[in-house]
């Protein structure tokens, strides 16, 4: 075939294989488009529905705080007002007192239902921080009930026929009229950086399934970086080439592979069940997250030992320093930020970790802020598990809120190792 | 003393013990650092490492013994006849007991045999406290001494601290062994007695799956069945459908960015989609609870479908997503380690780009891409938070990915969360299923490293 | 005669401040950087090229002829490769590179935004410095370009062209009972041919070829040196090479970079026995390299 005809032929089939040519590329872009699609999808919906959680309804009432309920006995006995005051009653009274015409006994039970179960609590914390209230009449600001803060949230629609809705018509006229006199609105949410877990939505908060996940992760980053920098330098430096280090090897690349909720079975056979450690505490979780986190630390410290050249580790020896002091006089220093990167992605890890968790029993309803890692304590995520099972409308909107502060948690901590590696990067 | 008071103590009575270590060194040595063997601070780790270890190896068996020998204590001390029940009322019984020792919250109302009971816990426990206390400080400043004693000037300390450091590093990087061993045999140990209530073949080949035990012999209807088909069929249903969406988006998107993209665009999007492999699993559950499934519901009502509001759509589409960015980057690794002369080859015979990708690159890189895919399809199956909450727990088994199917570990979770007793065929099942999911696994796992590694040898 | 004015200049050496180093350029067919319109297959015009900020060759101007095998060159770095692989733009797939000046084939200039790389490539084919086949087998290897292009029409043609293209790169009685193994399972001499075979399957005018022995030892490079004179009567060869005595032995004209500048060209035995210039005369002798 002469050059000619042969170039004839090429040309020919040309415009054929550009539009597969642009096809291809169109797939490519499609792919990526939908991978970000996605991305935008998941941030849109869980910020849409989170957002509304960081403020809540409170409910302005005349509160008077009435010797007669609180201290029937009259001592004045601090500890036992607030053991046994009736504060549940001066919310009560309050509310009769905004509405005297509610009369009728089921009328009446809707009209407390206004005021949060926990409106009594917030009273009695006032009286404790000033004793002087007592016997005087005050405005306060006290949270709304949920189904209020959802229908003020307008995700409770009243044109929905009373049947269907949550909140009756009477209700409605009574928010309205709330609304109208200014006692109605929406302020900062603080109950919700607070408080630990309950049952009604508007008392419950992140802060005591925060401070569980901050004693799991201390307890995880104490014992693996310590140990995982341990067996990356060993591995890197000391360990001969032999069977037993191959050995080693494919066990921690498997481990790294192997899915996080076999972890769980492990620390429940072994921590729990032979060793009898307590269950749901961050104690376990942190050891249980430790041997998870592992492989992705030690792999982490394993490059950054390996980035360090050669010519280092050779000028050390050469002046007569012993292998143990070239690796932590030198080695050491110079590939720490890398491995401080591969611990910190590991903690984030950790932190977003909820599956073997709750084999351990940190699936618990915890209503106390955890004091230390024994006590049962939750995590973030598995927060965020517990409350998307709840059925009311304001648990997914805290749902929502709880994995925005747990990706804002994600999202300094990834910023943090991407800091680290940049301000650290050498490139030798 | 509580443990970390004597911890504390012990750190103490090291530290004092390197500082005298140093001077002891320095007084052998007349002052002349020269006549040493080593640097004065390695008398003095010698001398604390000796002090510390010890003590510190004592500390940690004891508290691994201590509550299993007070409790075989009480118990032996408890009347003959509250002590001979059955082993679950026992451990109850003692669970009480330590309640009460501890001030905690008891189940039934105390008894007087009980009451003693606890008191003699609590007294063994001080006993054994103080015990330890005293033991773990008498070793310390024994092994200190003894150490103390031997520095001299030919005293080689460096050699033999460095050596304690190599034996830590050493014994650091085989806990990945004894993590895989400790997954193995604790999750083999309880399968196999398992495996005593339900024979094997019924669970690797049942096609039923109802694991309520009849609590009373008498009790109607739930007899249990542990068939694990219908788990294993839900579980590959999910994957596959998962697969599905991760491994062509993903490749795709691997491809454009490492063959299309300029290095700008890289630099961006690269990031922007590693943010989807950060996302928590919990998540992309509530994500395909919250959003996927009741959009999934509502179209397929509108064109006449029936889909389960618990369907293996949503949650497998959900994990494909999740997936996306892990195939992505496993795929962009294995693209870039085609040589670029087998790019040159095909561009300088005039390929365009997209024949040089699928008809050179792909080819090329196929093992490699094949043992990503298989890590991905392990992670899948391995994926728990997301099924837990987006599909369902009725065991059909069925290939339509419009009902409601459950998997594997949705099961294991399922068994295992709550307070359950821990010997029953239920939650023994709950081992079963880790067992047979920890093996299926690994197996992916080897032959997908293994794959992998060979690619890569290939062209290094 | 202007052109031969900015040639001399184009020629002077930046480092030769010398005036009586600087050498005049031969005016005759063979000598001269420039051919007659007829002889030449391409033409390249003051071309200039950068890598980001760095300038790698300085105005260059030169031709290639027809049916000549054109050796090029020069101590390492001095652009020689960079040079070739602008004849058919396999400089684009290098980030930050940027091509300035003329490069023409059949009156057409290749960095023209009509021109299309994938017939440019097809017509001025490419043979590397590491044999580098396509991990497919042997037969794929050869069929993949006039596959792509289209040449064949049926399977018949297509065997015709891989079994010509072999014989043609000499490989042919070594491989034909076993076209179906993979074509990375060959010798690195054996491989070079089949990556030969696979250029001159696609019917090139030109084939470039960076340095195509210098990963192959002695006896296969004396094969592949005994081809391109085969080669020559059908297609127009320029071959980049490191080795003094492979250009004195394969070309008819050699051209000496030296820093990104275009040194001398000549006639092959005039340039290794009678160099005009220093740097050239040095580089030949030996003096640095």
């Amino acid at each position: 075939m002469s050059n000619n005809e042969s170039m004839n032929r090429v040309r020919a089939g040309l415009a054929r294989r550009y539009a597969t040519e642009r096809r291809f590329r169109m797939y490519g872009v499609l792919a990526i488009l939908m991978s970000l699609f996605f991305l935008v999808l998941l941030f849109t919906t869980i910020i849409g529905n989170g957002y509304t959680a960081f403020l809540q309804t409170h409910i302005k009432l005349d509160i008077t705080f009435d010797q007669a309920l609180l201290d029937p006995s009259g001592k004045g006995d601090l500890a036992e007002i607030s053991r046994t005051g009736d504060f549940n009653g001066v919310v009560k009274a309050a509310l009769r007192e905004a509405f005297p015409e509610v009369t009728k006994r089921g009328d009446r039970k809707s009209l407390y239902n206004l005021a949060s179960g926990g409106a009594g609590f917030e009273l009695r914390d006032m009286l404790m921080a000033d004793p002087s209230l007592m016997g005087k009449t005050v405005s306060v600001w006290l949270t709304a009930d949920d189904e209020i803060d959802m229908f003020m949230k307008g995700h409770i629609d009243r044109d929905v026929p009373e049947d269907d809705r949550r909140v009756k018509d009477l209700t409605i006229e009574w928010v309205d009229r709330l609304l109208a006199e200014d006692r109605l609105e929406k302020q900062f949410n603080t109950t919700f950086f607070t408080a630990g877990d309950s049952r009604d939505a508007e008392q419950s908060g992140i802060w005591g399934a925060a401070v569980g996940s901050f004693y799991t992760l201390i307890v995880t980053l104490l014992l693996s970086f310590p140990i995982g920098v341990a067996a990356a330098i060993y591995l890197e430096e000391f360990a001969p080439t032999n069977r037993f280090t191959d050995f080693i090897e494919v066990n921690i690349n498997n481990l790294a592979a192997v899915p996080s909720i076999v972890f769980g079975l492990l620390g429940l056979a072994v921590f729990i069940s032979f060793f009898g450690m307590p269950r749901s505490a961050p104690l376990v979780g942190g050891l249980v997250l430790t041997l998870m986190t592992l492989p992705t630390i030690i792999i982490a410290s394993r490059a950054a030992l390996k980035s360090v050249p050669p010519s280092i580790r050779e000028a050390a020896l050469g002046i007569g320093a012993s292998k143990m002091q070239m690796v932590f006089h030198h080695v050491l220093p110079l590939a720490m930020p890398g491995m401080l990167t591969g611990a910190i992605i590991g903690m984030a890890q950790a932190l977003g970790e909820s599956a073997p968790l709750l084999m351990i029993g940190m699936v618990a309803f915890i209503v106390d802020i955890p004091g230390g890692v024994f006590d049962p304590s939750t995590v973030l995520p598995v927060q965020i598990y517990l409350w998307a099972d709840s059925p009311e409308r304001a648990f997914v909107e805290r749902t929502s809120a709880a994995i925005m502060v747990l990706l804002a948690f994600l999202v300094v901590m990834n910023a943090l190792a991407v800091m680290l590696r940049k301000r650290f990067e050498k490139r030798w | 003393m509580p443990t970390s008071t004597l911890i504390i103590l012990l750190l103490a009575v090291s530290s004092a013990l390197y500082y005298f270590g140093r001077q002891r060194s320095l007084a052998v040595a007349g002052g002349e650092i020269r006549k040493l063997h080593s640097l004065p601070s390695y008398y003095g780790y010698y001398a604390a490492l000796w002090c510390l270890l010890p003590a510190l190896a004592v500390l940690l068996l004891w508290n691994g013994f201590e509550s299993k020998v007070i409790t075989t204590l009480v118990v032996n001390g408890l009347p003959a006849e509250v002590r001979n029940v059955d082993d679950a009322r026992l451990g109850l019984m003692i669970n009480d007991i330590r309640n009460l020792a501890t001030g905690g919250v008891v189940s039934a109302r105390p008894d007087p045999a009980m009451q003693t009971a606890a008191s003699h816990y609590q007294d063994l426990q001080n006993i054994s406290r103080a015990a330890l206390a005293v033991v773990a400080l008498v070793i310390a400043s024994i092994g200190g001494f003894l150490a103390w004693r031997k520095i001299a000037t030919g005293h080689r300390a460096r050699n033999k601290v460095e050596s304690i450091v190599k034996g830590f590093l050493l014994s650091s990087s085989t806990l990945a062994i004894f993590t895989t061993l400790g997954i193995v045999l604790s999750v083999l140990f309880e399968a196999i007695r398992f495996f005593q209530h339900v024979s094997i073949t019924d669970f690797l080949f049942g096609l039923s799956w109802s694991p309520q035990m009849a609590i009373r012999a008498d009790q109607v209807g739930s007899s249990g069945a542990f068939g694990a088909i219908p788990l294993f069929v839900g579980t590959m249903l999910i994957s596959f459908i998962a697969m599905m969406v991760a491994a062509p988006i993903g490749l795709m998107a691997a491809i454009y960015l490492s063959e299309y993209a300029s290095r700008r665009v890289r630099a961006i999007v690269k990031p922007v989609m590693e943010i989807l492999a950060g996302i928590p699993t919990v998540v992309y559950g509530f994500f395909a609870a919250l959003t996927v499934a009741p959009f999934l519901r509502d179209t397929g009502s509108m064109i006449g479908l029936d889909v389960s509001s618990e369907s293996a759509l949503a949650a497998g589409l959900v994990m494909g997503i999740m997936i996306i960015p892990f195939v992505s980057s496993l795929s962009d690794d294995v693209i870039n380690a085609v040589p670029q002369a087998m790019r040159d080859g095909a561009y300088g015979l005039g390929a365009t780009r997209s024949e040089t990708i699928r008809q050179v690159i792909i080819p090329a890189a196929l093992p490699g891409i094949v043992g990503g895919m298989l890590l991905a399809v392990s992670r899948a199956i391995g994926e728990t938070m997301i099924v837990v909450m987006a599909a369902g727990l009725s065991a059909n088994l069925t290939a339509n990915p419009l009902e409601a199917v459950t998997t594997v570990t949705v099961q294991i979770v399922t068994l295992l969360v709550g307070d359950q007793e821990f010997d029953s065929p239920k939650t023994l099942a709950a081992f079963a299923l880790g067992l047979s999911l920890f093996v299926t696994t690994l197996i992916l796992n080897i032959v997908a490293l293994h794959v992998v590694r060979k690619y890569r040898e290939q062209y290094e | 005669m202007d052109i031969a004015m900015n040639t001399t200049e184009a020629l002077m050496s930046p480092d030769s401040t010398d005036a009586t180093s600087v050498h005049k350029p031969v005016r005759d067919a063979v000598g001269s950087p420039l051919l007659d319109a007829t002889d030449a297959r391409m033409t390249c015009r003051n071309v200039n090229v950068y890598y980001g900020e760095k300038h790698a060759i300085h105005d260059v101007s030169l031709d290639i002829g027809k049916n000549e095998v054109i050796a090029m060159i020069g101590p390492s770095g001095c652009g020689k490769s960079t040079f070739l692989r602008c004849l058919n733009r396999m400089n684009d797939t290098i980030e930050g590179c940027r091509v300035s000046g003329q490069i023409q084939i059949d009156d057409q200039d290749i960095y023209d935004k009509s021109i299309d790389v994938v017939p440019l490539r097809a017509q001025v084919g490419m043979v590397f410095q590491k044999p580098n086949p396509f991990p497919k087998s042997i037969f794929d290897n050869v069929a993949y370009g006039p596959r792509i292009h289209g040449l064949a029409g049926n399977r018949t043609d297509l065997d015709e062209i891989v079994e010509t293209s072999l014989q043609k790169a000499g490989l042919w009685e070594e491989v034909k009972d076993r076209l179906d193994q993979p074509g990375t399972g060959l010798s690195g001499g054996q491989q070079q041919r089949l990556c030969i075979a696979r250029a001159i399957a696609v019917s090139p005018e030109v084939i470039l070829m960076d340095e195509p022995c210098s990963a192959l030892d002695p006896i296969a490079t004396a094969r592949i040196e005994e081809l391109i004179d085969e080669l020559r009567s059908n297609f127009t060869i320029a071959i980049v090479t490191h080795s003094m005595q492979q250009a004195a032995r394969v070309s008819q004209r050699t051209a000496y970079f030296h820093l990104g500048d275009l040194i001398e060209v000549g006639a092959t035995e005039q340039i290794f026995t009678n160099p005009t210039h220093k740097l050239t005369e040095d580089y030949i002798t030996g003096r640095f390299g």
